[in-house]
C-alpha cells in the first residue's frame, strides 16, 4: 500500500509543500518558487498515472505489445510550457515591483500602499 | 468555409495577435485589432444563428474522430457566450485607441493590442472547445495575457494587483488541472461528451468525488465567488480602464460558463447536486457575496473599486440562480450573465471616459460632473439603474427571472434577501449620482469637457442595448431558454 503508491505520496507531499510556501511566505520570489513546486507535483501526478505495469516506452517496435500511455506525457509537455510562462511572468512582475516599491516583501508593499491611500 | 467557423472563431484572433507586430503605427494596429474582433463577432453571430436553427455544431480538429482528436462543440450555451464575449470585446476596443493614449506609453501600444487579442482568443477558446484539457490551455492563455494587461496600468499598485491575481489565478488553474487529471485517470478520456457518458459508471468512487471538488474550487477561484474574490477589486481598479471594461464583462462570465459546463454537461446534474451539498453551499455563498460585496461597495472612495465590488455582488446573483438548479434558475443565471456584461462594460467604459478627462476616478473628483460631462454621467446613471434592476432596463429582466425561479422553488426568504440586496445597490449608485449632480463643481475644473466621440459612441451603444434588451427580451430569453433546456436535456439537442 505504502510502497505501491510511492509516486502518489511524493505528489501529495510536494503539492502540500508548494501550496504552503505560496500561502505562508511573504517574499514574492519564494511565493513563485512555491507555485512552481505546486505545479511540478501535478506534472509528476500525470506522468505517474501514464505508467502501465510492464509496459515500455511508447515507441512502436516488433515484439512488444504493451506500451505506457503516451497521452499524459503530451499533456504535461503543454502544462510545463504553461508553467514556465507563468513563472517567467511572475518573476518579471517581481522585478517591476522591486523597481516601483523598492521591496519584494509582501508586508512592506502593503504598508506602502496603505500610506498612499 | 462555413463548416470551419468554430475553429475560425478562435484561430482568427489568435493568429492576428502576432501579426500586430508587423504594423508599426499604433493607429494601424488598433484598426487591425478592431477589424479582427469585429470578424470574431460576425462569426459568433453566424454560429448562434446556425445553432439556433439546426442544433449543436461539432467540429473535429484535423479530421480526427472525437474521443481521440480534439473536438470543438458549439451548442446554444457556447454560441451565446461567444456572442457576448466577441460583442463586448469589439465595442470596448472601439474606444481603446483614445483611452490608452493617456494611460499607456506609446511604445507599448502594439503590445497592448497583442495581449488583448490573445486574451480574447483564450476566452473564445474556452467556450468553443469540447475537450477538458484544451479548456485548461485556453484558460491559461487568457489568464496570462490578462495578468500582463493588468500590469500595464499606470499606478504602481497595478503591478501588485497583477501579481496577486497571478498567484490566485494559477492556483485556480492548477486545481482545475488536478481535477481533469483525476477524471482522466478514471475514465481514460478527455472529451467532455465522452466523459459525461463514462463518468456515471465510476461516479461512486472517491477519486471522482475529489476531482469534482478540485474543479469546483478552481473554477470558483476564477469566477471570484465570495470568499475567493480577494484578487478582483484591485485587479479591476488599477488595470488600464479599457481592460477593466473588457475583463469585467467577460472574464468572470467565462468562469461561470465553465462552472455550468462542468456541473451540468460533464459530471451531470444528479451527480453534481447530490454528492456535494452544492445547492445550500452556493445559496449561502451567493447571498453572503451579494451582501458583503454590496456593503463594501458603499464605502469605497474609488469609483472603479466601487463597481468592482458591485461585480462580485452580481456574481452572487448568478450563483444563486445556478444553485436553484431548475430550468428557470439557470435561465436567470444566463440572462444575468448577458445583462451584467452589458451593464458593466457600459459603466466601466464611462469610467474610462472620466479617467480620460480628469485623470482619476475618485468619488470626490466626480463633483459637478453631471453638468460638465452630461452624456457620460447619464450613461453611468442608466447603467446604475440597470444594476439596481429598475424596470425597462436589462437588470430588471434577469432579477425578475431570478426571483421567479427562487419562488418557484419555495425559497421565500431568499427572494426577500435578493430584493434587500438590490436596495444596497441603490445606496452605492445614489452616492455617485449625489456627488455628480448635487454638489458644486470643484474649483479649477471649468475646463473639463464632455468625453470625445470615440468614447461616447461605444458607451451609448451599450447603454441603448441596456434599454433595448430590457424592453424587447425576445432574443435573450429565447436563446437562454433553449440553452437552459438543452442543458437539462428536455429541449431539442
Amino acid at each position: 500500500m505504502l510502497m505501491g503508491l510511492y509516486n502518489y505520496w511524493i505528489v501529495v507531499v510536494l503539492m502540500m509543500v508548494g501550496f504552503y510556501i505560496v500561502i505562508a511566505h511573504g517574499n514574492l520570489i519564494k511565493k513563485i518558487v512555491g507555485l512552481s513546486i505546486f505545479q511540478t507535483s501535478v506534472f509528476i501526478f500525470y506522468i505517474s498515472m501514464a505508467k502501465v505495469d510492464g509496459g515500455t516506452a511508447p515507441i512502436l517496435s516488433d515484439g512488444i505489445s504493451k506500451y505506457s500511455n503516451p497521452l499524459p506525457h503530451v499533456l504535461i509537455l503543454t502544462a510545463i510550457v504553461v508553467g514556465i510562462a507563468t513563472t517567467a511572468l511572475g518573476l518579471a512582475l517581481a522585478v517591476r515591483i522591486k523597481e516601483a516599491y523598492g521591496s519584494i516583501e509582501e508586508e512592506e508593499i502593503q504598508k506602502k500602499d496603505n500610506l498612499d491611500c | 468555409m462555413l463548416a470551419h467557423l468554430p475553429i475560425l472563431q478562435v484561430i482568427v484572433p489568435m493568429m492576428a495577435a502576432p501579426l500586430c507586430l508587423f504594423l508599426t503605427r499604433p493607429r494601424l494596429v488598433w484598426l487591425f485589432a478592431l477589424i479582427v474582433s469585429g470578424l470574431a463577432f460576425l462569426i459568433s453571430c453566424i454560429l448562434l444563428q446556425q445553432v439556433m436553427t439546426s442544433g449543436a455544431i461539432i467540429y473535429e480538429l484535423g479530421g480526427w474522430d472525437a474521443p481521440w482528436g480534439i473536438e470543438y462543440r458549439i451548442d446554444q450555451l457556447s454560441a451565446f457566450l461567444l456572442l457576448i464575449i466577441s460583442a463586448v470585446s469589439t465595442v470596448v476596443l472601439f474606444a481603446a485607441h483614445t483611452s490608452i493614449q493617456k494611460e499607456i506609453p506609446v511604445d507599448r501600444h502594439t503590445l497592448f493590442y497583442i495581449l488583448y487579442l490573445l486574451s480574447l482568443a483564450g476566452m473564445l477558446g474556452i467556450v468553443a472547445t469540447g475537450d477538458a484539457f484544451n479548456v485548461f490551455v485556453f484558460l491559461e492563455i487568457s489568464s496570462l495575457s490578462a495578468y500582463a494587461l493588468i500590469a500595464l496600468g499606470k499606478d504602481r499598485r497595478a503591478l501588485w494587483a497583477a501579481y496577486q491575481y497571478l498567484i490566485m489565478g494559477t492556483i485556480g488553474a492548477t486545481f482545475i488541472l488536478i481535477g481533469i487529471g483525476l477524471i482522466y485517470q478514471m475514465t481514460g478520456t478527455l472529451n467532455m461528451n465522452d466523459l459525461s457518458m463514462r463518468l456515471p459508471e465510476v461516479a461512486h468512487t472517491r477519486t471522482v468525488f475529489t476531482a469534482f471538488a478540485f474543479i469546483i474550487v478552481g473554477v470558483c477561484l476564477k469566477l471570484a465567488l465570495f470568499p475567493l474574490h480577494l484578487w478582483l477589486p484591485n485587479a479591476y481598479a488599477y488595470a488600464p480602464s479599457i481592460i477593466t471594461a473588457f475583463l469585467a464583462a467577460t472574464a468572470t462570465k467565462v468562469a461561470i460558463y465553465l462552472l455550468i459546463r462542468f456541473t451540468f454537461s460533464v459530471f451531470g446534474l444528479s451527480f453534481s447536486f447530490t454528492t456535494l451539498p452544492l445547492q445550500i453551499l452556493f445559496v449561502v455563498l451567493g447571498l453572503s457575496g451579494i451582501f458583503a460585496a454590496s456593503t463594501a461597495a458603499i464605502y469605497q472612495k474609488n469609483v472603479k473599486h466601487l463597481f468592482a465590488y458591485s461585480s462580485i455582488a452580481q456574481i452572487g446573483y448568478m450563483i444563486v440562480g445556478f444553485s436553484v438548479s431548475t430550468t428557470t434558475g439557470l435561465m436567470a443565471t444566463l440572462l444575468h450573465l448577458f445583462n451584467h456584461a452589458l451593464m458593466k462594460s457600459a459603466l466601466f467604459l464611462a469610467l474610462a471616459a472620466v479617467m480620460y478627462r480628469i485623470g482619476g476616478v475618485q468619488l470626490s473628483q466626480f463633483q459637478g460632473l453631471g453638468r460638465q460631462m452630461p452624456l457620460t454621467m447619464a450613461a453611468i446613471v442608466i447603467g446604475g439603474l440597470s444594476l439596481i434592476g429598475v424596470p425597462l432596463t436589462v437588470g430588471f429582466v434577469s432579477k425578475w427571472y431570478l426571483i421567479l425561479a427562487v419562488i418557484e422553488n419555495g425559497w421565500w426568504p431568499v427572494a426577500v434577501l435578493i430584493l434587500l440586496g438590490s436596495l444596497l445597490a441603490v445606496v452605492y449608485v445614489w452616492r455617485i449620482v449625489e456627488t455628480a449632480y448635487f454638489k458644486p463643481p470643484l474649483a479649477g475644473s471649468e475646463a473639463i469637457k464632455e468625453a470625445p466621440l470615440s468614447f461616447l459612441v461605444p458607451i451609448w451603444v451599450l447603454v441603448i442595448a441596456n434599454i433595448y434588451f430590457g424592453i424587447d427580451t425576445r432574443l435573450s430569453i429565447q436563446v437562454t431558454q433553449v440553452a437552459a433546456q438543452s442543458l437539462f436535456g428536455v429541449g431539442p439537442p
